[in-house]
């Protein structure tokens, strides 16, 4: 995303037209991976001449005739009986190439939403074409995002296009009744680029950092689209909340520190003030979902001043909601933590115990990690140790390993309580 | 997730491929071909390489001064890295198919299917860590 030296006033515009460009030519002609990448040729016809000759006075208008001449040409390349076709949708887009302001063109940028991130997806296609059709990113960008050939990426993005040309799915509102779990898979795919860009750890390199600004900014346009909707806002709010630890995460290491040990000072009040009020809104409306527990969570951290400060209590009661919504394990994970922080490590170990028997956590890292923290928390020296190498030889990130294994190594060389000579 | 699928043999398997007969060393090559284009095609490559014969390899280590002082002469029993790819997937049940795909490779008789061992590459921090 920080790949091309561009103008960046030019390159904001020009993301923000892309979804609402996109909508327009779709809705004239129908076939979604043509449309697509006839917009991305006039992004980045603009994104080479703006820069000199200044952006035209209809930039929209300005993308939506050269995407659609891009079409035009398209379509003549096809085979005759496809030409017979598409003669006819370039004259009705012809009628209405000097008409595009008319068409309503914030709506577009949802309905190209409900397309890439249809259920008919894998959450890997729905990422990537998420990130190009409605973000407006290259390809070459989102394949260095998630460091893979930018080949592999354009592979990726067509044969998601073509799984949304075999399913037929459509670019029309989805019905009333399959509306809401339509918008559940968006918020969903648009936390994964979130979580895939708080992943990272690589100081100077913030080009993986960027996918959680880009599903932030895609969030916010959701949210304004849908203002009414209490999960679009709890997802921004727990986006703001949980982005706003960001520099206080990694040391000049790159090593992990955990959120006991952060310093706050480091966290950015402003968009913990933002998240805090955008969830204490939208709470009272009642229609309480998982994002808006986790987000008021994080709200409960990011308002302590001192680790020693958190309302582990309150954090305890909005786990044993969002426990009874979700049968998530990890939910439950934190759940024993918040219950061993309240009510002992023992009572926390004693839940940790029931996770043992669920095939989806029973050999995950993170059920060693806790287990180890909470024996550690109960006194058990050795059983603690045993569990922080066990989490480390499971986890799949290298910066958590070193944490682990920096744990296990402070209990190991620290003095054994009473055998001090 | 990222996972690494590498494919191993003694230096004694080398030294018998390089006696493999051409037709073999034909369905052999055509294979791998056929496998990296399906990686390709399918959205998971990220890279692949074959490694030269063992004859090429030796063992470096600093000397007092830091200068490098190798060794080349290896049992026949020691196994080699031949090759290995690197996967973008879903899961580790997605690398062992692959790994499993892999593991096709024609090879000679005596030595069966391939084994292929598949790591996962480590990545960044997790999601969270509260």
């Amino acid at each position: 995303m920080t790949g091309r030296a561009l103008d960046v006033p030019i390159e904001h515009l020009l993301r923000k037209l892309t979804p609402q460009v996109l909508g327009t030519v779709l809705r004239r002609f129908r076939d979604f991976a043509a449309a697509e990448d006839a917009v991305q040729e006039a992004s980045f016809a603009a994104a080479m001449q703006w820069p000199c000759d200044g952006p035209p006075d209809n930039p929209r208008a300005w993308l939506t005739q050269v995407a659609f001449r891009r079409m035009a040409d398209h379509i003549r390349s096809e085979s005759a009986r496809r030409r017979r076709e598409g003669e006819v949708a370039l004259e009705s887009a012809r009628a209405e190439w000097t008409d595009v302001d008319a068409v309503p063109q914030e709506d577009d940028t949802l309905l190209l939403l409900f397309m890439c991130c249809h259920p008919a997806l894998t959450p890997a296609s729905a990422i990537a074409l998420t990130l190009r059709a409605v973000g407006g990113l290259t390809t070459g960008e989102i394949a260095r995002s998630f460091l893979v050939p930018e080949a592999t990426m354009a592979q990726r993005i067509s044969r998601a296009k073509q799984s949304i040309k075999s399913s037929g799915i459509p670019f029309q509102p989805p019905t009333a009744e399959e509306r809401g779990q339509r918008l559940r898979a968006v918020l969903h795919v648009l936390y994964l680029i979130f979580s895939e860009g708080y992943t990272t750890s690589d100081g100077p390199d913030l080009r993986r950092a960027d996918l959680s600004l880009e599903a932030m900014r895609l969030t916010r346009i959701v949210h304004s689209l849908q203002p009414g909707d209490t999960e679009v806002a709890g997802l921004l709010a727990l986006m703001l909340l949980t982005d706003a630890r960001r520099l206080a995460r990694t040391g000049a290491e790159g090593e992990l520190i955990p959120l006991a040990q952060q310093d706050r000072s480091l966290w950015d009040s402003q968009q913990i003030a933002e998240g805090v009020a955008l969830i204490s809104e939208t709470l009272p409306k009642g229609s309480v979902g998982p994002y808006q527990l986790q987000a008021a969570i994080a709200a409960v951290h990011d308002e302590a001043a001192r680790a020693d400060d958190t309302d582990w209590k309150q954090i305890l009661a909005l786990y044993d909601l969002l426990g009874r919504m979700t049968d998530n394990p990890m939910v439950a994970l934190n759940h024993a933590i918040a219950a061993a922080m309240v009510r002992g490590a023992t009572k926390g170990l004693e839940l940790l115990k029931a996770l043992e028997a669920d095939p989806r956590i029973s050999g995950h890292h993170r059920l060693d990690a806790v287990r180890a923290h909470l024996l550690e928390l109960a006194g058990d020296r050795e059983g603690a140790l045993r569990c922080y190498r066990s989490a480390a030889g499971k986890t799949g990130s290298l910066p958590e390993r070193d944490y682990l294994l920096t744990q296990a190594a402070r209990l190991s060389s620290a003095p054994v309580p009473g055998n001090e000579d | 997730m990222k996972y690494i699928l590498m494919m191993s043999a003694t230096k004694a398997d080398f030294d018998s491929y390089a006696k493999w007969p051409k037709k073999d060393l034909q369905a052999h090559t055509a294979f791998m071909h056929a496998f990296n284009k399906e990686l390709k095609e399918s959205g998971a490559f990220v890279t692949a390489e074959g490694l030269a014969f063992p004859d090429q390899a030796r063992m470096v280590r600093a000397g007092s001064d830091g200068s490098p002082i190798t060794d080349g002469v290896f049992p026949e029993s020691k196994e080699f890295l031949a090759g290995f790819w690197i996967v973008d997937v879903e899961g580790p049940e997605e690398a062992y198919r692959l790994a499993a795909r892999a593991s096709l490779a024609p090879g000679s008789e005596e030595r069966g299917y391939q084994p292929i061992e598949v790591r996962q590459v480590m990545s960044g921090p997790p999601e969270d860590l509260q």
